[in-house]
């Protein structure tokens, strides 16, 4: 999912950077201010160990291999902030050393890849986790959302490479979201495999960061929340959201519409394609069912991993 | 080119990826200086050509992909040809950039530019136990294959998952080695 230079233009570039920026700032006040400084060395280890974990092909059918990206896992074990800093740094590095992601196309990748995958993939891991109590429950919850976090981040980056006119998002969008669906599988089973196999290794470790051993911070969740909230609303919002289509259904009912198309005349129209309306829902409808379908797995996978023997 | 120091480099390097990226395709003039200005670097830098050009084109599959999916939409006709060219250019500079400067000498521009100081530290011990760690993954993996027989699908991707758990352990607890020597040697 690394964009390369020249995918992204000027503006994207601008705005991308900008809100990495930022998110990457305030992940490192977070975690200046609650990582004790024992642990400094830790996140250039974690980050060292992340790139080699990455190297770790897992064989998939028919001669493919697949290999752990690995945000959701590391917030997993060394909390959101940690894992933005973690995540980012080994972005700078393949930037500047292996030439994997453009120089322009940092802040679009850091967003993506740093702050979606760790923050977003770690907030439903929470939300899963306080709902499923236990290691199994911690299992689900790992795997449930770092197939949530690869999809999510599939869907902002071809937001991004549509708003840079590279690519239309009619082939951007579902090209991006049904293989990182399938990609989001095999990530979901193999950070929740790697999560197992540390807790039942080393239960210290993982202590302070699961869901019931970490306080929870407020600043955190509303910080990451507004940023995520606001790339998703500048990258994805303008092309996959049916609010114009709502507002002109109103504007319509009460009789103003076309006094507003005579004094603003329209962008585009937006009726290029007969059926947008059901393609919209059909969308959403497949994007539903594919979560829950997807729940049920994580559930089944955390049943079959963690028998209840093992359960405290 | 590799004594030159880092900081005009750096700086000349993304001067040029800004201006290809934001200038528009009309302006051949810039993109055939860039290109000139590059090629001339590489035969300064006496990199070998058959190397740059291993790296521009194992670095590509990306953009080849996008360009091909492009070129085979009516819109994207006339699109695939400027982003294949601006990768391209891009991919070139940083190639030639990061073969010419060691690393340690572009946390050293990011410190003097006073970047945070927990992100370059962080970079900084990743980049010195990157390999490391990358030697150890290869020598569990072949201590795991020498050791089993069969491959059964089912349990491999969990002896796999194991590697990569025991990898983190094993990677904290250098962690906590390395935070004594830091210490030892007066570090904060």
């Amino acid at each position: 999912m690394h964009i390369p230079d020249g995918f992204i233009d000027g503006k994207t570039a601008v705005v991308t950077g900008v809100i990495s920026a930022v998110g990457v700032g305030f992940a490192l006040r977070q975690v200046q201010r609650e990582l004790p400084p024992r642990k400094v060395p830790l996140l250039g280890l974690a980050a060292a160990f992340l790139f080699a974990a990455q190297m770790v092909n897992f064989p998939v059918a028919g001669g493919t291999s697949g290999h752990l990206v690995g945000g959701t896992l590391v917030a997993a074990l060394l909390g959101p902030s940690a894992a933005v800093v973690v995540v980012t740094t080994i972005l700078i590095v393949q930037c500047f050393l292996f030439q994997d992601g453009g120089v322009t196309a940092l802040g679009a990748n850091i967003f993506n890849m740093a702050i979606i995958n760790s923050a977003a993939g770690y907030a439903v891991y929470r939300l899963v986790g306080r709902w499923l109590k236990g290691l199994r429950g911690q299992v689900t919850a790992i795997g449930f959302a770092a197939w949530c976090a690869t999809v999510l981040a599939a869907i902002c980056c071809a937001g991004q490479l549509t708003w840079s006119g590279t690519i239309p998002w009619s082939v951007a969008f579902p090209a991006m979201t049904t293989v990182h669906m399938l990609i989001g599988i095999g990530e979901g089973l193999i950070s929740a495999l790697v999560f197992l196999a540390v807790s039942s290794a080393r239960p210290d470790l993982i202590a302070e960061t699961t869901p019931t051993g970490r306080p929870q911070r407020l600043g955190e969740l509303v910080g990451y929340g507004l940023l995520i909230t606001l790339g998703i609303a500048v990258f994805v919002a303008p092309f996959a959201c049916s609010w114009p289509d709502g507002l002109d259904s109103v504007a319509e009912k009460f009789g103003f519409s076309h006094k507003t198309m005579a004094v603003l005349p329209a962008p585009a129209p937006d009726y290029q394609i007969p059926g947008i309306h059901w393609a919209v829902g059909a969308t959403a409808m497949a994007g539903v069912i594919g979560c829950l379908v997807v729940f049920g797995l994580a559930l089944l996978m955390g049943r079959w991993l963690v028998p209840k023997l093992k359960e405290p | 080119m590799h004594r030159l120091s880092a900081r005009p480099k750096l700086g000349a390097a993304l001067v040029i990826i800004a201006g290809t990226v934001i200038l528009p395709i009309r302006w051949h003039a810039w993109f055939i200086t860039a290109a000139a200005m590059l090629v001339l670097t590489m035969g300064l830098s006496r990199l070998p050509l058959f190397f740059v050009l291993k790296r521009l084109l194992l670095l590509s599959p990306f953009v080849l992909g996008v360009v091909l999916i492009n070129a085979f939409q009516p819109a994207g006709r006339t699109n695939w040809l400027v982003v294949a060219v601006k990768s391209g250019l891009c991919l070139f500079t940083v190639v030639l950039v990061s073969n010419t400067t060691p690393f340690s000498q572009i946390l050293r521009v990011l410190r003097s530019l006073r970047g945070p100081a927990l992100l370059i530290t962080t970079m900084a011990l990743m980049h010195r136990y990157l390999f490391v760690l990358a030697d150890e993954t290869e020598r569990m993996r072949r201590a795991r294959a020498a050791r089993t027989f069969t491959r059964g699908r089912r349990f491999e991707w969990r002896t796999l998952a194991t590697v990569v758990g025991q990898l983190f352990i094993r990677a904290s607890e250098r962690a906590e080695r390395i935070y004594n020597a830091m210490c030892a040697r007066g570090w904060k």
